[in-house]
């Protein structure tokens, strides 16, 4: 492990003295030990505690562990959080494949402009995204507007209070968000296959469907792995979409692990419990993209 | 590849559809901020309202949020950035003991959600009175971007040329002379990059202020505008005006240097 940097070809050393590297790394160890680092090794240790906040602490052993697997709210908040990956993932790649592969038919002018616009909504702050889909989903608003407009005002409800509605709702604003950075991901991959590639799948008598499983969709594995790691950590660990659209309501039907970490903790109280669930939620990360990536670097 | 006409309309009509989508609640919110704030402001008429950005400036007291989000973001991204650029350094063009380890250590930070740390991380800077500070806010955020930044740091070194390195050396060059007359002015479009992905998460961050700053002390825009959200309930127009100013800055400098946000973004995303 000593010499991991590109064997042979980075073999520099700069200086004689064999400190001047770790004295280059010691600024970003600190601030990154100190804030990151300690902390997480101290949610392990919390985690084994029962703690109020304020009071002594107890060691309760794994029994906070326990808890997370027992605690229908918490376990119905990963189960949201898996119906959002539904929302923020799978949704935006399925979009996102059939418009690339639709547009990359053909060069088209302007594509850099489109590009700019489907990229947007990322750089836009997730609260400023959920005050906007609030003023939509209101019960007067432009979405209820919209359909007794033409006349489906049996349709309209409140979209945000509804027991059924409101987590696909939330999980939309997932694939808005989302749906452009697929799109411009897939482009990208896409650009990069050859003509001569579809030129050959047309001469075996390939039609566009064919050809998108034969030739698109093989080509681009390393951005569908991408673009899966990057929207399902998205949805995990969605907190400001729903702090500001529904903070967990109406009842539980939206809440999700970060939102019950923040509740648990800072609101009740129960501050072993939310680090465990922190730690819970970290493994499931881990464990997704791990097995994303393996799935996609076996091509 | 011959292509006919309709297949080429049949692209414009895609794009025109999903950049309309992408833009309507982009648009809902804007027209909002120009809209009349009350009905009987509605009957004066009167085109578009610009006051309502001044008012939502003073009422929402966005002007003091929009401080604290510069004074984070100034934080964040000078400490986080230097930061980088040194690790970097170190682990893309020397070698030594453990650079695989430590490399790794950083790479989990990418990958560990904020969620794994706040709790602890809330109470242990209590402890030390860092909470309600512009230093509680602003840390555990450098820390943050110092775990992507030394990753593409380390990425541009390494793809330097290793030619020029050798012979600033044998002039005699040490290497910190090497990195702050040579390789840091050719890395101004990696830089630069970092410091608009680094700007961008700090000014957008929600969970970090919001729970490292529970009296409200060290308010960021974000924040003001979910809490102004849960106070001013009398229409919505200064509502919006304040939504679009929070998003304004951003997406600004994203117009300009849109590259720089897509290319790191997309190449960013660690593929280890």
């Amino acid at each position: 492990m000593s010499s991991g940097i590109a064997p042979g070809r980075r073999a520099t050393r700069l200086s004689g003295r064999a400190w001047v590297p770790y004295a280059y790394l010691a600024p970003a160890l600190l601030v990154y030990g100190v804030f990151l680092l300690f902390p997480i090794a101290r949610a392990a240790q919390f985690s084994f505690f029962d703690w109020d906040g304020i009071g002594e602490s107890t060691f309760v052993g794994l029994d906070n562990y326990v808890r997370v697997f027992q605690d229908g709210q918490l376990l119905e908040a990963f189960g949201h959080a898996f119906v959002l990956i539904f929302f923020f993932s799978i949704l935006p790649l399925a979009i996102g494949l059939l418009v690339a592969a639709v547009l990359n038919r053909s060069t088209v002018k302007g594509l850099g402009f489109f590009r700019t616009v489907l990229f947007l909504p990322q750089v836009i702050a997730m609260v400023v995204v959920a005050v906007a889909w609030r003023q939509i989903y209101a019960p007067d608003g432009v979405l209820n507007g919209t359909l007794r407009a033409l006349g489906l005002g049996n349709l309209t409800r409140p979209w945000l209070g509804d027991y059924t509605f409101t987590l696909p709702a939330v999980g939309l604003v997932g694939t808005w968000v989302a749906t452009g950075l697929v799109i411009v991901l897939m482009l990208a991959g896409m650009g990069r296959i050859p003509r001569e590639q579809y030129e050959a799948a047309r001469l075996d008598g390939a039609n566009s469907v064919r050809e998108f499983f034969a030739v698109t969709l093989p080509a681009v594995r390393g951005e569908i792995t991408v673009a899966l790691t990057l929207t399902i950590i998205a949805a995990l660990k969605t907190f400001d979409l729903v702090y500001v659209t529904t903070r967990g309501g109406p009842g539980t039907s939206t809440t999700v692990p970060s939102y019950e970490i923040y509740r648990r903790a800072f609101e009740i109280g129960d501050v072993g419990l939310a680090a465990a669930v922190g730690i819970v939620l970290t493994i499931v990360v881990l464990l997704i993209t791990t097995v994303i990536n393996r799935i996609g670097d076996r091509s | 590849m011959k292509v006919s006409a309709l297949e080429r309309a049949t692209n414009y009509i895609v794009l025109v559809f999903f950049a309309l989508v992408v833009l309507g609640p982009i648009g809902v919110i804007v027209s909002l901020a120009f809209g009349p704030q009350s009905a009987s402001v509605a009957r004066e008429g009167g085109g578009l309202h610009w006051e309502n950005f001044a008012d939502a400036w003073v009422i929402g007291r966005f002007s003091e949020y929009m401080t604290s989000s510069v004074i984070v973001a100034l934080i964040v991204v000078v400490i986080a950035v230097t930061c980088s650029i040194l690790a970097g350094y170190a682990f893309g063009i020397m070698r030594f003991r453990g650079s695989g380890i430590l490399f790794a250590l950083f790479l989990l930070g990418i990958m560990v959600p904020t969620e794994a740390f706040i709790v602890p991380l809330y109470f242990d800077m209590r402890s030390v009175g860092l909470t309600n500070t512009v230093w509680g806010v602003a840390l555990p955020q450098a820390a943050m971007s110092i775990a992507f930044g030394t990753y593409w740091m380390r990425a541009y070194f390494r793809s330097s040329s290793l030619a020029i390195i050798e012979a600033a050396r044998l002039d005699g060059a040490g290497s910190f002379r090497i990195l702050c007359q040579i390789l840091v002015p050719m890395g101004r479009p990696a830089i630069l990059t970092l410091v608009l992905l680094t700007f961008m998460w700090t000014w957008n961050e929600f969970l970090i202020p919001l729970v490292m700053s529970p009296s409200g002390a060290v308010r960021t825009a974000p924040l003001g505008l979910a809490f102004f959200q849960g106070q001013y309930t009398q229409g919505t127009a200064l509502l919006a005006a304040g939504a679009v100013l929070v998003a304004l800055p951003v997406v600004i400098v994203y117009v300009f240097l849109q590259r720089h946000f897509i290319s790191g973004m997309i190449e960013g995303a660690v593929r280890e």
